[in-house]
């Protein structure tokens, strides 16, 4: 395989929780990445999965450098992103975009629908005003939006076409990389797929690399080649999307999707069930972070935090007993 | 499509959907009564201002003794004062003068309001600076603090200017710090930064349009607070000075001889009432007129 485009190498990062009064210092910490470290491949895309709160966005959004990492590198083009100023991450913003989850409030209201496509283009100083205003108006059409749209204000469009104007923004100034942060999660099913299927359209056109953070399964089958499996801010399981549905190593991974409602399989007998609520994410863990609610745990489990290891081909887990759990 | 075509096609599409626009604002602007009513008031008093030579033919300033407190009549239309002047005369000057305090106060307040305020809840530091002040201000009865100020300062026209503005700016700067924090946590926000733009453009370009109706409406609260002010300073002898004829002080001249001559303390004061209930009027109107969010198609809220 290629080489990786972007990689991000032993990402840490905690959130202080402050009480009453915050002279005193942080009551706690919230960790929302611990050890993060993946490659994005030319070309892929790469589905991050997991519930709410499992650092999945915190970790997009370190990539985007609008949350500081405690540790770790973000290394792109041979350079570590973390380490730069803003005046000198300028530069890279080019080259790595955002879609954002709420197509409702990431537009300006203030601004007609030109300006906000055109604002890009003026910060990284593309064209003059004609060429700029093409570019604007062909963008328009490539995300299936007509030229009378360019005058008019966000209130005016409806949530899918919101999310069309947002994929608009991301690519106008043709980055490398786009992170989408749940880009369907606010829209009904027949938009999502429509989105769905635009972006990757756009992703063999443009020769995008996309990073896909959701929390949908079936979505996540249907975009991405590669997938990562994330629960309290670690990375349990990742591997090729075909392997990763076929073949689930983590215990987690199979909790997860048996829980995907199947209408077209029979019931599973394999099926395993997982109980409890996610643990208090400031808690400490010694041991594996899935412990508290894992089937299968044992005391090695409490006490020993298991290593990230490729267990099979290119399908690397974080788990003590991978052999035994596959036997079950 | 050739080159031409294609810039006359825009230019087209954009002409096309302006007119729209304009017809929709139009059929807003008519529903909103407030509006109408309260800018007519104010543009009337302000072409009274603008046009005060015309409309009378006396001297605000000249004093005839044997003509003091006359009742209305068709010469004297508001009667005259306790100097023989004629009252018309000296309303609509002292129009000139409340108006012109009132627009400069409001004005000043606003730009500076405006700067302290986005700054502020731009930048941490800068917040507790002058957040801290503005508490401080506050915390000081207004017309008590104009009042200090006046002493310090001497009376005068721009004095009063200077007072009002240090006395309503803070007030402005907390509306648009509290507008500016909700919209800078909006991910359109975050988009800006994820484009690389630098905080002058986001400031400016990006937060600023979003707060503007706010601020447009608290200005024009500050316009009315401000004719208030500057009459209540004048009346109590620490505004603009005698003979300059403001509506204050022509209310505290008729505070002496109110028994004997009413109209010397309601034709002020009515002009008075009528500039602050325009005022807030439309600053009511304003409000609903201008967030393009809140459009209700010509139907009346």
């Amino acid at each position: 395989m290629s080489k990786p485009i972007l990689e991000l190498i032993d990402i840490n990062k905690k959130f202080s929780v402050y009480g009453s009064f915050k002279i005193l210092g942080p009551k706690s910490y919230v960790n929302a990445a611990s050890n993060i470290s993946l490659k994005l491949y030319e070309g892929e895309t790469y589905g991050l999965v997991g519930e709410s709160g499992s650092g999945k966005t915190t970790t997009g959004r370190i990539i985007l450098g609008l949350t500081k990492a405690d540790s770790g590198q973000v290394v792109y083009k041979g350079k570590n992103l973390l380490d730069l100023s803003r005046s000198e991450f300028r530069h890279y913003r080019k080259d790595i975009q955002l879609v954002f989850q709420d197509p409702f409030s990431s537009l300006n209201p203030r601004k007609r629908i030109g300006d906000i496509l055109e604002e890009p283009l003026i910060i990284h100083d593309m064209g003059n005003k004609k060429q700029r205003q093409d570019q604007v108006f062909k963008m328009l059409e490539t995300v299936g939006l007509q030229a009378e749209h360019y005058f008019r204000f966000p209130h005016e469009f409806s949530g899918g076409q919101r999310q069309r104007l947002g994929l608009a923004r991301a690519l106008i100034i043709k980055p490398k990389i786009v992170v989408c942060d749940e880009p369907v999660s606010a829209l009904d099913v027949s938009i999502q797929a429509q989105i769905l299927n635009l972006l990757k359209d756009l992703q063999k056109d443009l020769k995008l690399t996309l990073l896909f953070i959701t929390h949908d399964i079936s979505v996540v089958r249907h975009v991405s080649n590669r997938i990562g499996i994330m629960y309290l801010g670690k990375i349990l399981e990742e591997a090729d999307t075909d392997d990763l549905f076929n073949n689930q190593l983590h215990p987690y991974t199979r909790a997860l999707f048996s829980a995907v409602p199947d209408f077209t399989k029979s019931y599973k007998k394999r099926d395993t069930k997982i109980s409890g609520e996610i643990p208090k994410l400031s808690e400490d863990f010694k041991g594996c972070v899935f412990y508290a609610r894992c089937p299968f745990a044992k005391d090695k489990c409490k006490n020993e935090a298991p290593l990230t290891e490729e267990k099979q081909e290119k399908h690397s887990v974080s788990c003590h007993y991978v052999e035994k759990f596959k036997e079950r | 499509m050739t080159e031409t075509q294609k810039v006359q096609d825009i230019e087209s599409i954009r002409v096309k959907y302006l007119k729209e626009q304009r017809s929709l604002q139009l059929r807003n602007l008519k529903s909103n009564r407030g509006l109408i009513i309260g800018s007519s008031i104010i543009l009337a008093l302000i072409i009274i201002a603008i046009f005060a030579p015309i409309i009378t033919e006396f001297d605000a300033y000249q004093m005839k003794a044997s003509q003091r407190l006359l009742p209305p009549d068709n010469v004297h239309l508001f009667g005259t004062d306790e100097f023989g002047r004629d009252l018309l005369t000296r309303v609509v000057y002292g129009a000139r003068v409340s108006m012109s305090v009132g627009f400069i106060v409001c004005f000043l307040s606003s730009l500076f309001g405006l700067i302290i305020g986005v700054y502020a809840s731009f930048y941490k530091v800068l917040d507790n600076v002058f957040m801290r002040i503005c508490d401080g201000l506050i915390a000081i009865p207004g017309i008590l603090l104009a009042i200090a100020l006046m002493s310090a300062l001497g009376a005068s026209i721009w004095n009063v200017i200077i007072a009002l503005t240090i006395v309503y700016t803070p007030s402005i700067a907390r509306i648009v710090r509290s507008g500016a924090l909700v919209v800078k946590e909006q991910a359109f926000i975050e988009a800006e930064y994820v484009q690389g733009a630098g905080d002058f453009r986001i400031i400016w370009l990006n937060i600023v349009p979003n707060i503007l109706s706010p601020l447009l409406v608290q200005a024009t609260y500050v316009f009315s607070s401000a004719i208030l002010s500057e009459a209540a300073l004048s009346f109590l002898g620490a505004g603009i000075p005698e003979p300059d004829p403001s509506w204050g002080n022509i209310l505290q001249a008729s505070k002496l001889v109110i028994n004997k001559a009413w109209w010397m303390t309601v034709y002020p004061g009515v002009l008075l009432i009528l500039s602050v209930l325009g005022l807030n009027l439309m600053g009511d109107g304003l409000r609903d007129f201008l967030d393009p969010r809140t459009k209700n198609y010509g139907k009346r809220k």
